[in-house]
């Protein structure tokens, strides 16, 4: 024992310099790493900026021509170079509408079964599913929706849906024929499918950091799982399904690929949610080829600009009414 | 083992008089395979204070998680026996369980405050059982803030968050929360575990003081609290009920070799 003491005491004398030498080394190498950490944290900022300029630079001739009135016109002419953004900003705005309605309901549905009733054998294979419904390319929503769903609901939803509100004030205008198939229900739906997934695993995670006992105290004052939910852990992760929810209708506002298989791309604006329309990213991304440089391509980066704006827009109202929401209950 | 025995013999030592309001019966409670509780005995007797002490992993708190069926929630946990509530067996799968847990509330180790106002904390739980025009709710919410002490701290700031509060206050909402919905037994989960000495000895008065209303029943691992805040004192180990008897009698003359060398601090 003594022996080792002793051998261990020469080394750490010997060793002296070497750890002075290795401490410079390793606070080199942390400063490295904080320089390189923050390169690629200003990289993000850097290239957040590039495009943002470079959307505005592409866009300022549209912009300067039709002035405001490209946001409000609804005329999309090429051939005469009018260009007005005002159908597709409807079409992305309705469709998205669409694909919340029926994806926020579902999703928190399959979310709240999930983590609170569903038997433990079986949570496994229905979140894998889910998580697999989220990694479907995009590409193949829109030809399953193209060639599967669109002539289902030409033959069965749509004409339905007509006949049911036919004499119904506003809502036959909401439905009116005729069932092309395509159109923004579809696209919605389609919409809605996708986003399902997100809104579904981000509430799924969100709904199991209720602390277990806060729970169980919400049932200890005899609540039923119905109030449980409803009163406990829905206020208690809002913040984070406001958050979740808002991503979806973000890809829902950007998707691209899907829509423009389904919804017809039409610059029209029509009440009826089963006329066929177009979104901003579908216009994009069916007219840039044939765009002849000039107008026609400044009024696309246009549009680009605007989904932009209108996803930023979304975002900074969901921030403000979380912190209404939160000024409220002091929470 | 003998000495369990012996207990069971004189389940009531010194007051044969005192109606038990709860009576357990040969409860035996499992975690999937695993026996956390091997046949207790005991009654829980009216407007008294019982204390259940014992080490870690004794099976005391599981004991109290039956008594308002609250393992229910949990796949693979289930219990046998009888517990009987003014006669009423608690474990009839039939029973309905809402209801039950409104006559036996429980207050946990940790505050519990739901996300919302203060007022809403406590008007939450009547909701849940009554429906009263507003005057008659903030007198229930008024009544239910003083009996937990906690009026005076917060009657400026009902509207605000419960999360808003400090630990104890907290503490004492949920007292106040459990009392509102007016229970006949009250399950207190090592109350004061996570409060300051102050918070603390406010809760254990407030125990005193609703003892004279309710049945409490109070898991701790603090000694001293259980013989300052308990009538009856039972003391556990390994799932099975060592001793059992009023609280002075089981602080200075215990009969049982464990239970003194529990009380003492000799293990445990």
């Amino acid at each position: 024992m003594t022996d080792m003491t002793v051998e261990a005491d020469v080394s750490s004398s010997e060793a002296a310099p070497d750890r002075a030498s290795a401490l410079r080394f390793l606070k080199m190498s942390d400063r490295a790493f904080h320089w390189m950490t923050f390169l690629a944290a200003v990289f993000v900022l850097a290239l957040l900026g590039a495009i943002i300029v470079s959307l505005i630079v592409g866009a300022s001739p549209a912009l300067s021509t039709f002035g405001f009135g490209f946001v409000v016109n609804e005329r999309w002419s090429p051939s005469r170079e009018i260009f007005g953004a005002l159908a597709p900003i409807y079409g992305t705005i309705v469709t998205s509408i669409i694909a919340m309605l029926i994806a926020v309901p579902v999703g928190l549905g399959i979310a709240i079964f999930l983590t609170e009733l569903c038997p433990m054998a079986l949570r496994r294979p229905f979140g894998v599913a889910i998580e697999l419904l989220a990694g479907v390319p995009s590409i193949i929503y829109g030809i399953w929706g193209f060639f599967v769903l669109a002539p289902l609901l030409k033959e069965t939803l749509q004409p339905a849906l007509i006949d049911i509100f036919e004499h119904v004030p506003l809502l036959n205008a909401l439905f009116a024929g005729p069932a092309y198939g395509i159109g923004m229900l579809t696209a919605g739906l389609i919409l809605a499918i996708m986003i399902l997934p997100f809104i579904t695993a981000v509430s799924r995670d969100v709904f199991q950091t209720v602390p277990p006992v806060l729970k169980e105290a919400a049932f200890g004052v005899g609540c039923t799982t119905w109030e449980v939910v409803g009163n406990i852990v829905i206020p208690f992760t809002r913040v984070g399904l406001v958050g979740g929810v808002m991503l979806a209708l973000g890809r829902a506002l950007g998707e691209t690929m899907a829509v423009t298989f389904v919804i017809g791309n039409s610059h029209n604006i029509s009440a009826s949610i089963l006329a066929p329309a177009t979104t901003i990213s579908a216009s994009i991304a069916n007219e840039f080829q044939e765009a002849s440089a000039g107008l026609y391509t400044s009024s696309l980066v246009a549009l680009g600009l605007l989904l932009f704006v209108i996803t930023f827009l979304v975002l900074s109202a969901a921030r403000l009414m979380l912190m209404r929401i939160e000024r409220k209950t002091g929470g | 083992m003998n000495s369990v025995a012996n207990t069971l013999a004189d389940p009531t030592p010194g007051g044969d008089a005192l109606p038990a309001k709860l009576r357990i019966k040969n409860l035996k409670f499992f975690y999937g395979a695993t026996l956390a509780l091997k046949g207790i005995d005991l009654n829980l007797y009216d407007k008294h204070v019982t204390a259940f002490i014992g080490p870690s992993g004794c099976g005391k708190s599981t004991l109290l998680r039956v008594l308002n069926r609250m393992y229910d929630l949990y796949p693979n946990q289930r219990a046998e026996g009888q517990v009987l509530l003014d006669g009423d067996n608690l474990l009839d799968p039939r029973l309905d369980i809402n209801l039950l847990r409104a006559r036996v509330g429980m207050v946990f180790q940790k505050p519990t405050p739901f996300p919302m106002t203060i007022y809403e904390n406590i008007a939450f739980g009547i909701r849940l059982y009554e429906k009263l025009p507003k005057s008659e709710m903030d007198g229930r919410v008024e009544t239910a803030l003083k009996g937990a002490a906690l009026w005076n701290e917060v009657k400026d700031k009902l509207h605000t968050s419960g999360l808003g509060l400090s630990g104890g206050q907290q503490q004492r909402l949920c007292i106040a929360r459990t009392v509102a919905i007016k229970p006949e037994v009250i399950l207190f989960d090592e109350p004061c575990s996570a409060l300051d000495p102050i918070s603390t000895a406010k809760v254990e008065e407030l125990i005193d003081e609703l003892s004279a209303t309710y049945t409490i029943a109070i898991v701790t691992h603090n000694m001293q609290q259980a013989a300052r805040v308990s009538d009856y004192t039972a003391f556990m180990y390994l799932g099975e009920l060592i001793e059992f008897g009023p609280t002075n009698a089981i602080f200075t003359s215990p009969k049982n070799q464990r239970t003194q060398e529990y009380i003492t601090g000799r293990f445990g």
